[in-house]
């Protein structure tokens, strides 16, 4: 009988402990968006990385949420590494200890060379990415033009595709706010009454999607006439599955992204060399060069090929009419709105 | 012997009702140490997580722990005013120290659950009270943000003091705290728990009817054709059952999607002209939800079929009955064993459904346990998803409960 209760409590110890974190330094996880985007890390970043360092580099792939990291790292369960986080994440994350402070001195970087530097505490910035609409020239050959129009159910009739997380910037600019007061008009309530009720408008017709490769997806199978997207993702549909999706750039939100350390990982210095590599402009050009995305490093930008330069989101031209995604307002007041946001889906 | 040969009568029964105990006592003895392995299985991993999870959705000791000074300090404030300078000057040293140890966002989040907007303010007065040095704290901190000077969250602090709450099991049915602390209705924009138990119900309730509707004359049929062509037949019923959950939802979202086979088959035919809304909607819920868990009500009710003997139905049509009154009055009765145990079987299933509503569903089909999975693994809100779980499980045993009565479980046969 003690046998079997023996076993069975060091069976059920076994199946519950976390796996053995020995053995740390030849390798490390690194997480990311997954899709397409992923696959260029892996090609650009991770394996020249490994040849450098001889440091294996498995990945996970997350849907930019925040809670998975802050349990890892409540629970000391801390399995990844690595993390490529957006900015209004790192600073969240970063004010309340989360991830780990960086020592740039060990980094071995310059902090001043990286784009944005007030984030750069938590954080190497990898460069940025735009939310856009985008639409199927096949299908619709005149297609939307501002941001208005993806509210417009009568001039644009269908679905749209929509990122499940509050789009409270575009419903106050569809509803008539210009694009520099939006996030005054959006930190009081009155705002954010305005801007759910314009998203009123258009719930019936919108189709939410969870992870990046849904939404070329939706577009490419006719479940939607339009929808929200990652730059990064339209010009890989476009380069490599031949479509021919239009980018409609009016209200781009743009935002930038960063490479962290969740505290407690277990690989801390394979990690901070990780980071040091990414942050070199080489391969943050080579990022930038495959995927369409910014680049994070300002010396990167002279190693972008120069046709591929209208294509990055911080292009420009592009710059008088983008909505820069305020990262304060979104780590202050995240967490209300998606509550709110949650609530509003389920009605 | 005298006495020996008085008691000869109990004599001969006493020690044999003896023996006999001491078997049945063994035979129990052997069958409990039998069952024992399962029965530790099923304490640690499955009553030990449950209770801890039902004991999360009414225990919170985050403000206890992480402001230990100011919670000290209130038990001595009667809550009809202000507090006063002593539990400022707490506050003001709990903040310092949560500053310090990047505790302000857990302490801030815990806050912003019962009063919204707080967050914020919580971290920037950990900021700015970390750069302050000396007291008095009141009016400093009231200064630094209106906060402090509501009396709403010193209600909120008070309650905090006791690591036991109704918060969670009240938001769970649309009640909350109002600042004086009583229980009053939430807000209409927060109100949604009700509507989502009502519809969980209704999905599960909707799913068991459709698949008694469609499984009873199939279940009828496998049960009355020679055993060759219902081996064959019950092949179709299985095949689907042994498929992954996820697949077939899967392939549902192919068929049933706006330019899938379903509507360009209706377009093709003129049926229609324009693709239907099968998918993303309560149809499309229902649909798939109904495919999964047919095999699940079809099987109780065939297996109870099969040991119905024909000689009953015969005997009636025998007497003069009508093909359907020997059907309704005989057949049957017969087979509500087996219909009860589908259909709660399938009942259960669909309380607990997370997956194909969240591939095929809209927003607003999302049932209960879309939004455990919601506060688990987006809010980090284990309270709420705590509660939102004890409430579903406390409703399906009453359910269960009221079935038995009704019922009765050991009438339901599973074959």
């Amino acid at each position: 009988m003690r046998m079997s209760v023996l076993a069975l409590v060091g069976l059920t110890a076994g199946m519950l402990a976390p796996p053995n974190p020995a053995f740390a330094e030849d390798q490390l996880t690194v997480t990311g968006g997954g899709g397409s985007f992923q696959k260029v890390l892996r090609k650009v970043v991770f394996d020249p990385f490994s040849r450098a360092s001889g440091i294996k580099v498995n990945e996970a792939e997350y849907d930019y949420g925040l809670a998975k990291i802050r349990a890892m790292v409540e629970t000391k369960t801390v399995s990844w590494d690595v993390v490529y986080a957006t900015e209004s994440g790192v600073r969240q994350l970063c004010a309340e200890g989360t991830i780990e402070t960086l020592d740039w001195k060990k980094l071995g970087l310059d902090p001043d060379k990286f784009e944005d530097a007030n984030y750069t505490e938590c954080g190497v910035p990898a460069g940025g990415a735009a939310t856009i609409v985008i639409y199927d020239r096949d299908k619709l050959s005149n297609g939307p033009k501002t941001i208005a129009d993806f509210f417009d159910l009568k001039k644009f009739p269908g679905k749209r595709g929509l990122y499940k997380s509050p789009p409270v910037e575009w419903a106050l600019i569809a509803d008539g706010v210009p694009i520099k007061d939006v996030y005054k008009v959006l930190r009081t309530p009155e705002g954010v009454d305005r801007a759910f009720s314009k998203l009123d408008t258009i719930k019936k017709d919108i189709i939410w999607w969870t992870a990046g490769a849904q939404a070329p997806q939706l577009l490419a199978d006719g479940q939607v006439v339009m929808t929200d997207s990652w730059t990064t993702r339209v010009y890989d549909a476009n380069k490599n599955s031949g479509k021919h999706f239009e980018i409609m750039w009016d209200a781009a939100v743009l935002t930038g992204n960063a490479w962290v350390i969740p505290k407690g990982s277990s690989r801390l210095d394979a990690a901070y060399k990780f980071l040091a590599f990414a942050g070199r402009p080489q391969p943050q050009a080579d990022v930038a060069n495959n995927t369409a995305s910014g680049t994070g490093n300002r010396d990167a930008i002279a190693l972008v090929d120069p046709t591929m330069l209208p294509n990055l989101p911080n292009a420009p031209q592009h710059m008088d009419r983008v909505v820069l995604s305020d990262s304060s307002f979104w780590s202050e007041r995240g967490d209300e709105l998606r509550q709110r946001f949650t609530a509003w889906l389920a009605k | 012997m005298a006495t020996i040969a008085a008691h000869t009568g109990n004599l001969e029964d006493v020690p044999l009702r003896l023996k006999l105990r001491r078997v049945e006592r063994r035979q129990k003895l052997k069958a409990f140490i039998l069952v024992l392995p399962l029965l530790l299985f099923v304490l640690t991993t499955f009553v030990l997580p449950i209770g801890r999870m039902m004991f999360n959705a009414v225990h919170d000791n985050t403000l206890l722990k992480l402001m230990p000074r100011t919670m000290r300090a209130l038990d001595a404030w009667d809550g009809s005013d202000l507090p006063g300078e002593a539990v400022y000057a707490a506050l003001a040293g709990d903040l310092k120290e949560s500053s310090a140890q990047r505790t302000a966002s857990v302490i801030g989040k815990r806050i912003n659950y019962e009063l919204p907007g707080s967050l914020s303010e919580v971290i920037s007065s950990a900021r700015k009270v970390s750069k302050l040095s000396d007291g008095p704290y009141r009016e400093a901190l009231i200064e630094t943000s209106p906060l402090w000077g509501q009396h709403g969250v010193w209600s909120l602090l008070k309650r905090g003091t006791s690591a036991y709450t109704g918060y969670y099991l009240l938001r769970s049915v649309d009640y909350q705290y109002s600042p004086d602390s009583r229980i009053v209705a939430s807000p209409p924009e927060n109100a949604i728990f009700r509507d989502v138990f009502l519809r969980t119900l209704g999905i599960s309730i909707a799913v068991s009817v459709v698949t008694l509707l469609l499984g009873f004359p199939v279940a009828y049929l496998l049960a009355t054709l020679p055993r060759k062509s219902s081996n064959l037949l019950m092949i179709l019923v299985v095949l689907p059952f042994w498929t992954s959950v996820l697949v077939r939802t899967t392939a549902w979202v192919v068929l049933l999607q706006q330019h899938g086979v379903v509507n360009d088959t209706l377009m093709a035919l003129h049926v229609i002209s324009q693709p239907a809304e099968l998918i993303y909607n309560r149809i499309g819920t229902i649909v798939a939800m109904s495919h999964i868990q047919l095999p699940v009500t079809l099987l109780p009710i065939y297996s109870v079929m099969k040991t119905i003997s024909p000689i009953y139905v015969r005997a009636a049509r025998s007497l003069g009955a009508g093909p359907f009154y020997a059907f309704w009055k005989v057949y049957f009765p017969q087979t509500l064993p087996g219909i009860a145990a589908g259909c709660l079987l399938t009942f259960i299933l669909c309380l607990g459904y997370y997956i194909t509503p969240a591939l095929v569903g809209g927003p607003a089909d999302q049932m209960v346990s879309s939004f455990v999975a919601h506060y688990t693994n987006e809010e980090l809100n284990w309270g709420m998803a705590s509660a939102l779980g004890a409430i579903l499980l406390t409703a399906t045993l009453l359910l269960y409960y009221f079935f038995n009565k009704l019922v009765g479980v050991d009438r339901i046969k599973m074959g």
